[in-house]
């Protein structure tokens, strides 16, 4: 087994010369092939950020893979260089993940976009890292069955950078997060090594290592193979649209439904502007001057899909639903979604820049929230159009500015960030599903404390005691791994009469 | 906090101190003094599954988890608790809402059953501890009191610690408190039961995958000296589980009725046999041998090993994913690898020495010898 010797002189961050990634193409060109990587200044450039585009990084070499063998050429080759590496799928994270670094290597799993194996008997799929989202589903309807997790970039997004990031999405309510549907990853960790996590039944012996690998964002190996768990689709699906006067309301109208112990498969919210922009952007008519609509989505058994509709349909008009639409046709449905799904996008009609928030607040907590952010658009001088997972409480707020107006972006950035202090303050979390990455690390020391984010790092510090693997992400500061404190050797005495 | 001299035992391993914290600080001070004194450090709750595992190598200092006990928090308008973890898991009554994991072994509490893993028939539908726990304090073996996750549903800041955590039999620190989603209790409820010939039994279990209904379990009894029976678990609105009911009992043949069969959610070894868990692929859960119990659609059963067991156990791991030895007793445990192949072991042993550098916290019990 290859074993990196810790060296202290170069903690994680260490900007290696040029002449080290020189070599390095040289060597990958060799046992790769020239077409598997880049160093052209200009070619790199395509490379040089992910979904979360203010922040751009050219990086110093990218490495196309192909197989699991090109990955572990690569990532042996960066352990023996002292060079960091980040993996990247489709690139379409909103957390600066995947984001390069000019000392290292971008590794693209793009390529590898094989579907290995759709076994319906088995319920499960085996995909490669770069497969779109959506193409398992695909793959897997025929069968009747689908994937569950549904990222709203579903259809470019891929499961390698599904796994990374452990994405949700807005049927993730009822069925849960990325998480919940990986069964098994080959992983090549940092320094090199090929390793099985998980497998085809669930509860595999050992340590949960697939759990922790899962949402780790690619500081703990690279993904090169993933089995996914199908879902039988559901025999009925039923949406509805629900206009209001408020947001308050729709929130309202939200807490009656957890209330009355129903579990949707979805509940969707969007504000006034939110609304705006979507409909300039993509004509999803949702109700004119509604203060906020609710898409509410049950699927399940055609008889419990029916009885329990009935009562959310009665629960929107006793909250003050001012219009009620139930989707008829597949198409109705769509568009609907339409409309929620492209929200982040259509807010490009109404606003020449944005940021895309991703905080988490109990959802009771709702009201309250909604009317400090109101408070805190009015400080700052911006607007803010709201976005929401309603039913588990993830707020996605678009914050607005004209980044050509001097000083704009730094009061949308204050906004944005006061947001997150929000968010911590309600009990909530940093990060619902875009991720930590670059973007967020700074908050973590908010959310946790020294003491919990020093346990994050032993368990990076197992994985990748160089701190090779997508170094910057997630901590804000790096931690050496060397410096495990040692206590007493468990064959020493015990000082017994000192203690009792 | 004081550590009290004992002539208790884990596994047959002796004992010589035993203390038991009501809080996650008083915890804290006993892991301090443990560290202090390098004491090799057993976690105990109710005891139901301590003998699981291989013994402990060491065992100086007992926490017993008994008096940490109680529920912190129940934000109902929220779906969640927050649950010290000596609690009794069926000591918890959150009245329409409930956790919904399922304890095979009555007076389990909250931290045994996630520090080992167990689960039920219901983790079909709302998965096992693994899923229902989005936070967890755990005190690490040099004393540091830490959290992960938090006390929302959806929250992906920081590594998920409580998954590492769960199953790790106490070898990586103490679990003392755990945040976990709840579900709400449903409508109705009902089993339909039907016994199957098992040559139509991997036939039958594809029609129920087929059928749609959601069952939120779908276990099967396979006893060496009689017919299979499967019993299928329906939840939701009256309305609802009476037409999915009665759809099954027609697939099945069978018969519905308001409670389980006397099997269903047990393990299907007595006191002082040999138990296994098997995990299989789902194709593959009718080709087990005789004598397994468990959630067929889900593939993770147990069973009940006798006769020439070394043979049995390796004809049980060529059949499956994975067969792990629960509980055997002594003589028969010494004999046996417990846990089998354990893929990414290097990767675990490394894990443990971050988290527990001087190997202190039941050291031995683990796969691989962690």
């Amino acid at each position: 087994m290859f074993r990196p010797k810790l060296d202290a002189e170069r903690p994680p961050g260490y900007v290696e010369p040029v002449t080290t990634l020189k070599s390095l193409a040289t060597a990958l060109r060799a046992d790769l092939g020239a077409d598997r990587v880049i160093d052209d200044r200009q070619e790199l450039r395509t490379y040089e950020c992910d979904g979360l585009a203010h922040y751009k990084v050219t990086p110093g070499l990218v490495v196309l893979a192909r197989d699991t063998a090109d990955c572990v050429r690569t990532v042996q080759a960066c352990c023996e260089a002292r060079v960091p590496f980040v993996a990247r799928g489709s690139g379409t994270g909103l957390s600066g993940g995947a984001l390069p670094r000019a000392d290292g290597v971008l590794i693209v799993t793009a390529k590898m976009r094989e579907i290995v194996e759709v076994s319906p008997a088995d319920e499960r799929a085996v995909v490669q890292p770069g497969v779109i989202n959506l193409d398992v589903s695909k793959a897997s309807a025929a069968h009747g069955y689908y994937y569950a997790p549904d990222p709203s970039s579903q259809q470019i997004c891929s499961i390698g950078g599904n796994v990374a990031e452990n994405s949700g999405g807005a049927h993730c309510l009822k069925y849960g997060f990325t998480t919940n549907h990986v069964l098994g990853a080959r992983v090549v960790t940092p320094d090199g090594e090929v390793v099985e996590l998980g497998g085809r039944a669930p509860d595999s012996p050992g340590y949960d290592l697939l759990g922790a690998f899962v949402g780790a964002e690619g500081t703990l190996g690279v993904a090169t193979e993933v089995t996914v768990r199908l879902t039988r689709l559901p025999e009925s699906v039923r949406t509805l649209l629900a206009g209001f006067g408020s947001p308050q309301q729709a929130g309202a109208a939200t807490s009656a439904i957890i209330a009355a112990g129903v579990v949707p498969a979805a509940v969707e919210m969007m504000d006034a502007l939110a609304i705006e922009a979507a409909e300039a952007a993509v004509a999803c008519g949702y109700p004119p001057g509604a203060g906020a609509v609710l898409i509410v989505e049950l699927d399940g058994p055609a008889a419990e899909v029916a009885a329990q509709f009935a009562q959310v349909t009665a629960l929107c008009e006793a909250n003050g639903a001012t219009e009620l639409r139930i989707a008829q046709t597949p198409a109705e449905r769509a568009l609907f979604w339409k409309g929620r799904k492209s929200a982040f996008a259509a807010v490009g009609r109404i606003s020449p820049d944005y940021i895309v928030q991703d905080g988490v607040i109990p959802r009771t907590a709702l009201p309250e929230v909604l009317r400090r952010i109101d408070e805190i658009a009015a400080v700052h001088g911006v607007r803010v159009a709201n976005v929401f997972h309603a039913g588990d409480g993830n707020l996605h707020p678009l914050v607005l500015f004209d980044a050509a107006v001097p000083g704009a972006d730094l009061h949308a950035e204050e906004a944005s960030g006061a947001i997150i202090d929000l968010c911590i303050e309600y009990g909530g979390s940093i990060t619902g599903e875009h991720g930590v990455g670059a973007d967020k690390a700074k908050y973590m020391p908010r959310m946790f404390t020294d003491d919990d984010l020093q346990t994050m790092q032993l368990l990076r510090c197992a994985f990748d005691p160089l701190g090779l693997a997508n170094p910057g992400k997630i901590f804000p500061t790096p931690r050496l791994c060397g410096e495990v404190p040692r206590r007493h050797s468990a064959s020493e005495p015990p000082a017994g009469a000192e203690i009792f | 906090m004081s550590l009290r001299a004992t002539d208790d035992e884990i596994a047959g391993v002796r004992a010589r101190f035993v203390a038991a914290p009501a809080t996650t600080e008083e915890a804290a001070a006993v892991l301090r003094e443990a560290a202090a004194s390098g004491l090799t450090v057993a976690i105990r709750g109710a005891g139901t599954k301590i003998d699981w595992g291989n013994p402990p190598r060491s065992a100086d200092l007992i926490v017993d988890t008994t008096r940490l006990t109680g529920v912190v928090e129940h934000a109902a308008g929220d779906l969640i608790t927050v649950v010290r973890a000596g609690t009794p898991l069926d000591s918890l009554d959150f009245g329409t809402q409930q956790l919904a994991l399922d304890s095979p072994l009555p007076g389990a509490t909250v931290g045994g059953t996630v520090a080992v893993n167990t689960s039920g028939p219901r983790r079909l539908l709302y998965g096992t501890a693994r899923d229902l726990l989005i936070g967890i304090t755990v005190i690490r073996p040099d004393a540091t009191i830490t959290r992960s996750g938090g006390k929302v549903v959806k929250n992906v800041a920081g590594y998920d610690l409580g998954k590492l955590y769960t199953g790790s039999y106490g070898t990586l620190g103490l679990i003392t408190e755990c945040v976990f989603r709840l579900h709400p209790v449903p409508a109705a409820r009902a089993f339909v039961t039907a016994t199957v010939p098992a040559r139509d039994l991997a036939a039958q279990l594809a029609a129920i995958r087929a059928e749609q209904v959601v069952p939120s379990a779908v276990e099967i009894d396979a006893p060496a000296d009689g017919p299979i029976t499967v019993a299928v678990l329906i939840e939701g609105t009256a309305e609802g589980v009476h037409d999915r009911a009665a759809r099954l009992e027609k697939l099945l043949g069978g018969t519905v009725s308001g409670e389980p069969p006397a099997w269903f959610g047990t393990y299907p070894w007595p006191a002082d046999g040999v138990g296994v868990k098997v995990g299989v692929a789902l194709s593959r859960v009718a080709e087990l041998p005789s004598g397994v119990r468990g959630s067929a659609a889900t593939g993770v059963l147990h069973t009940h090993l006798t006769g020439d067991i070394p043979a049995r156990l390796a004809a049980l791991r060529a059949a499956a994913e994975y067969a792990v030895v629960l509980t055997a007793p002594p003589s028969v445990r010494d004999e046996l690898d417990m846990w089998g192949p354990v893929p990414g072991i290097e990767l675990m042993r490394r894990v443990k020495d971050q988290f527990d550098p001087d190997h202190r916290f039941a050291p031995g019990r683990f796969a691989g010898g962690i």
